[in-house]
């Protein structure tokens, strides 16, 4: 059994399509390993779904599949498809989607208990792919957060290390498929959420261009930013579950697909590539761990025939600023709908409409989610408008054109993924801005809506930690022109077989039995 | 930088109710959040055009055909308190004066 978890999700479905394992065993194998999961990881398996009640919806019936396709109504959950892409192959879902009939929290404890009456347009585009869903991932709530310490339902623990963060939002997407718990998985990245989480966990982490993937049924927190994509053990299976979720859908008018679709990846080198090294990395404060294993990467990259070249992007130093107005200014404006009126919590107010409100928002929203639409609320509000979201703004503008500038130059821009190594749970609760710093290498490609990816480079001791503390894994950040993603899964897949992570951290790796046993 | 009645305010605004000691919370970190924010009010930033959305898209219409809709009681579903094919809500006026 322990050799079916070790397919990577190409592979499985490769061996599945071929005859050479039975779905059901590969199936049977994952749900196993997820109900086992000691993280926190999910918030609910398939396990735990096949004992609600059907009839949940009370109008006797879920909607009728297949019909209405591109209405609000029909995008059901089909069963999934027999054969596909992915026939046969369970993923996790990370909570911020809606899937029909199951449980769906965004991690709020204003949404416990609520059954969606459709499902997320990505989640519907793997299960007519073959999908199955093999569980809701736990997160920081609404997806705010860089730690999953924000989460309603708990923290997850890290799989390298119990005792440390796997990083946030999508925490439980991540630690899940670190740890053994599920092949592949969807995360949500709005500022740093999948890759950050990637990077924290040592697996792979890919936020696609904004609008490449429909975002219909992704509870909105940031709409302007907000981007799904998968976690994976490696660049080919991210490949596979981006082709088979990109594309336009006519319910998310934002969504625009990637021309010519997206294929598996198989380059070997970098040769003629340019890499963009920001000249601002000198001055970034950064753990020396970390920077060991960039510049290590970065040998790597010309080893492969790739070139290093010096950008900059001057602004990018302002992007924590910009998007710690921009988001919440989002956020507080999306989760004006959790009032009590429609699903999820309602708190007291029998006498009075307003009392219900506030009550029914205080009781069920956690401490960040408050702060943020505090911070939000205040930003848009009357007399402060223009000073912090009109200039945000236009911050957001400067670092969009940085970015185009450097891409006339390069191929790619390359970073460190975060800071600092996967740090102790608690660390940094009690500081709201120590933790938003986490996210200060991926928020800038957010903000100008361009794909990045996450690739586990190396490991690192941690900073924090005592002498023998096991060293943890090391992210690395490959950026591109916005709808590149196919080149830059090439490169990634050629730096990938170039460091060769998992053969190095061998023993280590918690989905090999490392850690985890 | 932000005092207890500009919290106040902000929360009411938000619909959110704060009891004293998340007042006193909030005012110290939403300071120390503003204060790291504020370097971008001194930016000099004449004449850029705001970035409100990355994607260059025009209106995107949809045909003007019926489409399937949600069945009031898929809708009600989860509802705290439906009643008869409507969201039940206390009074908006219960509070005028």
């Amino acid at each position: 059994m322990a050799d079916l978890l070790d397919l990577t999700v190409a592979e499985a479905a490769a061996k599945i399509a071929a005859g050479e394992i039975s779905a059901d065993e590969y199936g049977s194998a994952w749900r196993a390993a997820a109900a086992a999961d000691e993280l926190n990881a999910y918030l609910w398996t398939a396990e735990h779904v096949d004992a609600l009640e059907p009839d949940w919806n009370g109008a006797g019936e879920s909607a009728p599949a297949g019909e209405g396709e591109a209405t609000p109504y029909g995008s059901n959950t089909p069963a999934p498809a027999d054969s596909g892409p992915l026939a046969g192959v369970p993923i996790a879902i990370k909570d911020i989607f809606t899937t029909q009939g199951i449980p769906t929290t965004a991690g709020s404890r204003i949404l416990e208990g609520y059954r969606p009456p459709y499902t997320a347009t990505a989640v519907r585009k793997l299960t007519a792919a073959g999908a199955h869903v093999l569980g809701k991932t736990n997160m920081d709530e609404f997806a705010m957060g860089s730690s999953n310490e924000n989460s309603g339902y708990g923290p997850v623990l890290n799989p390298w290390d119990r005792g440390r963060v796997p990083g946030g939002s999508s925490g439980g997407s991540a630690a899940a498929v670190a740890g053994g718990l599920a092949p592949a998985a969807l995360g949500t990245d709005t500022g740093g959420s999948i890759r950050q989480p990637a990077s924290l966990c040592g697996i792979v982490g890919l936020k696609p261009t904004y609008g490449a993937i429909s975002r219909f049924g992704m509870i909105a927190f940031a709409s302007s930013l907000d981007q799904c994509g998968p976690f994976t053990r490696d660049v080919t299976d991210a490949a596979l579950l981006l082709s088979v979720m990109q594309g336009v859908d006519p319910l998310d008018s934002t969504s625009v697909g990637i021309e010519g679709g997206i294929e598996l990846p198989s380059r070997e080198d970098l040769a003629g590539l340019r890499f963009g090294v920001p000249r601002e990395l000198g001055e970034a404060t950064l753990d020396a761990g970390v920077r060991a294993v960039f510049e290590a990467t970065v040998s790597r990259i010309e080893e492969l025939g790739g070139q290093i070249v010096e950008i900059t992007l001057p602004h990018a130093e302002h992007g924590i600023s910009a998007y710690y107005v921009l988001a919440p200014a989002e956020a507080s404006s999306n989760l004006a709908r959790f009032d009590g009126v429609r699903y999820g919590l309602r708190e007291g107010g029998d006498e009075d409409l307003i009392e219900m409100y506030e009550r029914t928002r205080s009781e069920g929203f956690g401490p960040e989610v408050k702060r943020r639409i505090m911070l939000g609320t205040y930003a848009l509000s009357s007399g402060y408008y223009d000073a912090y979201y009109g200039q945000a703004q236009k911050v957001r503008t400067r670092i969009a054109q940085d970015f185009d500038t450097a891409f006339a130059d390069v191929d790619f821009v390359i970073t460190p993924t975060s800071p600092s190594v996967a740090f102790e749970l608690g660390a940094k609760t009690d500081d709201p801005l120590a933790m938003y710093m986490n996210d200060f290498f991926t928020v800038p490609m957010s903000l100008a809506g361009i794909p990045a990816i996450a690739l586990p480079a190396g490991l690192a001791a941690p900073e924090d930690g005592g002498d023998g503390a096991p060293r943890l894994p090391v992210g690395f950040q490959i950026a591109a022109p916005a709808f590149a993603e196919q080149k830059l899964l090439e490169a990634a897949h050629a730096l990938e077989g170039a460091l060769g992570f998992e053969a190095a951290a061998s023993d280590a790796i918690p989905w090999k039995g490392g850690a985890h046993a | 930088m932000i005092d207890r009645e500009q919290v106040l305010h902000v929360a009411r605004l938000a619909r959110l109710r704060l009891d004293d000691a998340e007042v006193e919370t909030m005012a110290g970190e939403l300071s120390g959040i503003l204060e790291h924010v504020d370097r971008i009010r001194g930016l000099d930033l004449e004449g850029v055009e705001p970035t409100s959305h990355v994607v260059h898209l025009e209106n995107v219409l949809r045909a003007d055909e019926p489409w399937q809709s949600m069945p009031p009681a898929v809708a009600l579903a989860s509802a705290p308190e439906p009643f008869d094919g409507a969201f039940r809500v206390p009074s908006p006026q219960a509070d005028a004066d």
